[in-house]
């Protein structure tokens, strides 16, 4: 492989939840279209994931949740970004997260929300289109 | 300019930035290095190395946080393979670093071995760079220790440590693969396991007679990283090095080579270059007729080298 | 079983059949696959015979029920006797609200409790920890206090239910406040009965949910086992999980596999701790999956049975029959669950529950539709429970023990989990036991790998999800989905500041430096964490004091 540009994931998994199944298929998924894929783990705050997506300087957050906290959660991975100036950042997530409460994460500035059962190959296209 | 100035003062999104530049091998960021090239050499590059699962991200974790207990600035690069087949790669050594991610004084940055074939790219050691100008007092790199990483690190970092567990079978194998030279300290890490003592006496053995005529033998350090054990020790023991290192001007010597290695690097690289953009079509004609087996390649090299000297 | 003329005779029938019969209907219409495979990747054949079991010994390898290897069942008779008990994991908000869910689950003819705990509780932080902002009663009721215990069992008599609190890390804590809340009611602890979780490796290798490193966590595990070896003889100081695994993408193999060998380090932690066999391993309990292959998952918990049954009495020469009986308890798989078409998802918890009970399962959770959507509606919760009692009272597979034994296929299958799980534990062995071997990252490379495979079979249409990957159809959102009310975390914290301002504190700093000078020597810390609970020392309280001394458990990456 030619070292030109790549695409930088960063997948990690705000909140307290251990369920790390999809968010480690995903990672898996992503390499193996060529990403790189910087992995935290569990139990990130928003706070950490900003800034680790900063210094990583990565295209893509990739947040996984399964707890419930996504109302809360998300929304204050936004606004932090926003306060670092790198709304820029193009930010997904999944998880069990009920189709009422997606337009809402939305319009709080999450790109798009992937519901369980959405082919990996869903989200790599989602990243190649949206990523200049 | 003005990233030049935000990554001298420190600034993180920007450092980030430049990195990303460099890794892009984008000419942007070749000016830019020029430019700061000389607020370098200041920091203390420390190069971790050994077998995966050998604890290495654990042991940086502990080492930074002593560090930053000393109120030093940390920066940390975390090199992983990139996957020959695909360019990509799992990047997964912050795992155990997420705790110092709120740290002012820390910056960590993950990357990927790209297209160095195992080894460290020239990506690792820009980015090096950029953390040293940024005003970082060390620099913690850590690389899988397989093959050519171990023999890179050993170029590029000013003290090397090479992190060792009983009962993995590295002893034998550091000794077999001729690499105890590169290591400045052992650490024996997860040092509460059966076989500890054992390693440490074998490794001192096989050191003495690699040292032989030396008049510092490496330290060997056993410590149990998840836990703390030994950090401080080793923390100590790098700062005594480092002393020795310089009154000895052993660290100028090293470093001397770095940079020589670098420019000859350079050199070697755009030579080429220019070669094989200048020359293209006629080295293909000159494989064709080696496969042939009507002109031998080092006859073909020659009539290349000719051909530009003319 | 047979004699060697008559399986010859078997042999080259079949073989005439292949190649006549089955050959010329190939050649016409070819299979739908080149091979066929179970869920988890055994290779299936189009016929089973005798000739697959031909080693088969009925008295060695299955037995009568309720007589060793237990193949066949833990009971002589089984669901004839007694049925398994229904017990529904339950808890949302706060106390108040899944004290009133327990109670209507009661009315409903559920047999038993069971308590689900929110995030912050389950990793030891009271709900004013800033980690746990926003998870606050999300998957589970939140205790941070013995005062939420108390409401959560008000007016529920523990002499007269069974309960089965799923809590691991701070298992222990909560243990004490449900004896605590036990004395209040007048009920001794030796009258209580019901099963703790308490299986901290599960963690590690699957659902995440660990505070300290291993080996204070198994210190903890054997204090309980000894504690309640002692006083409290009818409750079940672990649950030795595979669901979790499982769910973590793990084949039906590697379920039984890693859930054994867990179990193992278990048995051989508490021995080393000086308890003898005998005294503890009769409590120790499982808790399985049970997903949509029916007859392997019948085959899984038969096997289950039979491989532990041999590892009790011939590793670790259990004597009392009880300490080689595996009871389980099964819950159906929540990862089958689909978002599309939820109703679907009845169907799919109908046949899971129909593999446990034909696997012999001693409890049973049936998933409600709408899990893979939110928590259960009680609309949801109450179908799920019909499943359960329509299958006890209606299906007939109650009226006789183990159906399903003697079909070729089934002892075949059974035959064949057992001896790859077996292969499997060897290989932990090898690599220094269970902990070991999750310290290396392996069994949690196995289950990434079986997770990603089963994905790209699902994305390549190998393996059909029906709704998801065929039979799509557009879908309005669903509703009538449960909502947690959001000001559960405020009035958690009210609660505390109130608790902390009324309780007397200099006994409960008394009570915490104990546990602090007590968790660094080797004393049984029950005792003490007791005491901690009986002043209304939090949760967080608690296992902040046992950090200082154990440490956190950090993961490494395995992908």
């Amino acid at each position: 492989m030619e070292d030109t540009k790549k695409i930088r994931v960063l997948i990690a998994k705000p909140g307290l939840d251990g369920h790390d199944r999809g968010a480690k298929v995903i990672a898996r998924a992503l390499r193996d279209s060529g990403m790189e894929v910087i992995y935290t783990g569990l139990r990130q705050t928003p706070e950490q994931i900003v800034e680790t997506a900063i210094q990583e300087d990565v295209n893509v957050i990739g947040l996984s949740i399964l707890s419930g906290a996504h109302n809360f959660l998300l929304p204050k991975v936004i606004q932090l970004l926003k306060e670092k100036n790198a709304e820029d950042i193009l930010v997904i997530s999944g998880g069990v997260i009920p189709e009422e409460d997606i337009l809402g994460l939305k319009e709080a500035g999450i790109a798009e929300v992937f519901t369980p059962g959405t082919p990996t190959s869903e989200i790599i296209d989602f990243i190649k289109t949206h990523v200049k | 300019m003005d990233t030049i100035e935000a990554v001298l003062n420190g600034n993180k999104r920007s450092i980030a930035k430049l990195i990303t530049l460099i890794e892009e091998k984008s000419h942007d960021a070749k000016e830019i290095l020029k430019k700061i090239y000389t607020h370098t050499g200041k920091a203390r590059i420390i190069g971790i190395t050994g077998a995966p699962g050998s604890g290495k991200s654990s042991l940086v974790d502990k080492l930074a946080k002593i560090l930053r207990s000393k109120n030093k600035k940390i920066g940390i690069i975390a090199v992983d393979p990139t996957s020959p087949f695909t360019g990509g790669a799992i990047l997964g050594d912050r795992i155990r670093m997420q705790d110092l991610a709120l740290d002012e004084g820390v910056f960590i940055r993950s990357m990927g071995t790209r297209g160095a074939l195992g080894g460290l790219s020239k990506a690792c050691y820009d980015a090096a760079k950029v953390l040293d100008a940024s005003g970082m007092d060390y620099i913690l790199i850590e690389t899988v220790g397989v093959g050519q990483s171990e023999i890179d690190i050993a170029k590029l970092a000013d003290i090397v440590l090479l992190v060792m567990v009983p009962g993995m079978g590295d002893d034998v194998q550091a000794i077999k693969a001729g690499i105890m030279e590169i290591g400045d300290i052992f650490v024996i890490n997860k040092s509460d396991k059966d076989g500890a003592d054992r390693l440490v006496t074998e490794i001192e053995t096989a050191l003495g007679l690699c040292f032989e005529k030396k008049e510092l033998k490496p330290p060997v350090i056993k410590t149990i990283a998840t836990e703390g054990y030994g950090i401080e020790e080793l923390v100590e023991t790098i700062d005594v090095l480092w002393e020795y290192l310089t009154k000895k001007d052993y660290l100028k010597i090293k470093r001397t080579n770095r940079i020589r290695q670098e420019i000859i690097g350079l050199l070697t690289e755009s030579v080429l270059n220019n070669i094989m953009t200048t020359y293209s079509e006629k080295i293909e004609f000159l494989v064709e007729k080696a496969v042939k087996r009507q002109i031998d390649p080092y006859s073909a090299a020659e009539i290349i080298i000719k051909e530009k000297s003319l | 079983m047979s004699d060697k003329n008559s399986l010859e005779k078997l042999r080259k029938e079949k073989t005439l059949w292949e190649e006549t019969k089955l050959r010329k209907i190939l050649e016409k219409h070819p299979e739908r696959f080149e091979k066929f495979y179970t869920n988890s990747n055994i290779e299936v054949e189009p016929v089973y015979t005798e000739l697959n079991v031909q080693d088969l010994d009925y008295l060695n390898d299955l037995g009568f029920p309720g007589e060793y290897p237990y193949t066949r069942g833990v009971q002589p008779n089984m669901y004839r006797g007694k049925l398994w008990t229904m017990r529904q994991y339950a808890g949302f908000g706060t106390a108040e609200e899944s004290n009133q869910r327990y109670k209507f689950l009661l009315s409903q003819g559920q047999s038993g409790l069971s308590v689900a705990f929110d995030l912050p509780t389950q990793i030891g932080y009271d709900s004013d920890h800033p980690l746990s902002r926003g998870e606050v009663g999300k998957v589970g009721v939140a205790i941070d206090s013995l005062k939420d215990m108390e409401i959560l069992f008000d007016g529920i008599p523990l002499d007269k239910v069974s309960t089965s609190m799923t809590i691991n890390a701070p298992a222990s804590v909560l243990l004490s406040m449900y004896i605590a809340v036990a004395e209040k009611q007048g009920v001794a602890p030796d009258k209580l009965s019901g099963t703790i979780q308490n299986d901290i490796l599960k963690e590690y290798v699957a659902r995440g949910t660990y505070i300290f490193p291993p080996s204070p966590s198994m210190r903890l595990i054997t204090n309980i086992f000894e504690f309640c070896s002692k006083n409290m003889p009818k409750w079940n100081t672990i649950s030795i999980s595979g669901y979790h695994i499982r769910e973590a993408g793990a084949t039906a193999v590697q379920e039984v596999a890693f859930t054994l060998a867990d179990g193992i380090a278990y048995v051989e932690a508490a021995i080393n701790a000086g308890l003898s066999v005998d005294e503890f391993a009769p409590r120790l309990s499982f808790f399985f999956n049970a997903h949509n292959d029916l007859l392997e998952e019948v085959a899984k918990f038969r096997a289950a049975r039979r491989l532990w049954a041999k590892i009790m009495k011939e590793r670790f020469y259990a004597k009392d029959p009880r300490s080689m009986m595996l009871r389980f308890h099964t819950q159906t798989g929540g990862s089958t669950l689909t978002a599309q078409q939820p109703d679907n998802n009845i169907i799919r918890v109908t046949i899971q529950a129909l593999a446990a009970v034909l696997g012999g399962t001693q409890s049973l959770h049936t998933n409600s539709r709408d899990e893979a959507l939110a928590l259960p509606s009680e609309d949801s919760v109450r179908i799920a429970l019909r499943t359960q009692q329509i299958i006890a009272y209606e299906s007939g597979v109650t009226e006789t023990v183990d159906p399903l034994a003697g079909s070729y296929y089934i002892e075949y299958l059974t035959n064949t989990i057992e001896q790859k799980a077996r292969e499997y534990i060897d290989k932990i062995d090898k690599l220094g036991g269970a902990v070991k071997a999750i310290e290396k990252g392996f069994m949690q490379q196995e289950i990434q790998d079986s997770a990603y495979r089963y994905q790209m079979e699902i994305e390549s249409g190998r393996r059909i999800v029906v709704g998801v990957n065929k039979f799509q159809i557009e879908e309005e959102p669903p509703k009538g989905l449960l909502k947690v009310d959001p000001e559960v975390g405020r009035t958690q914290e009210i609660k505390l500041k109130e608790l902390k301002s009324s309780r007397d504190n200099l006994a409960v700093r008394e009570a915490l430096k104990e546990l602090h000078s007590q968790a660094k020597t080797d004393a049984n810390l029950m005792p003490v964490i007791l005491k901690c609970v009986k002043c209304y020392c939090t949760l967080g309280e608690i296992c902040d004091t046992l950090r200082k001394v154990f440490g956190e458990y950090k993961a490494s990456i395995t992908i």
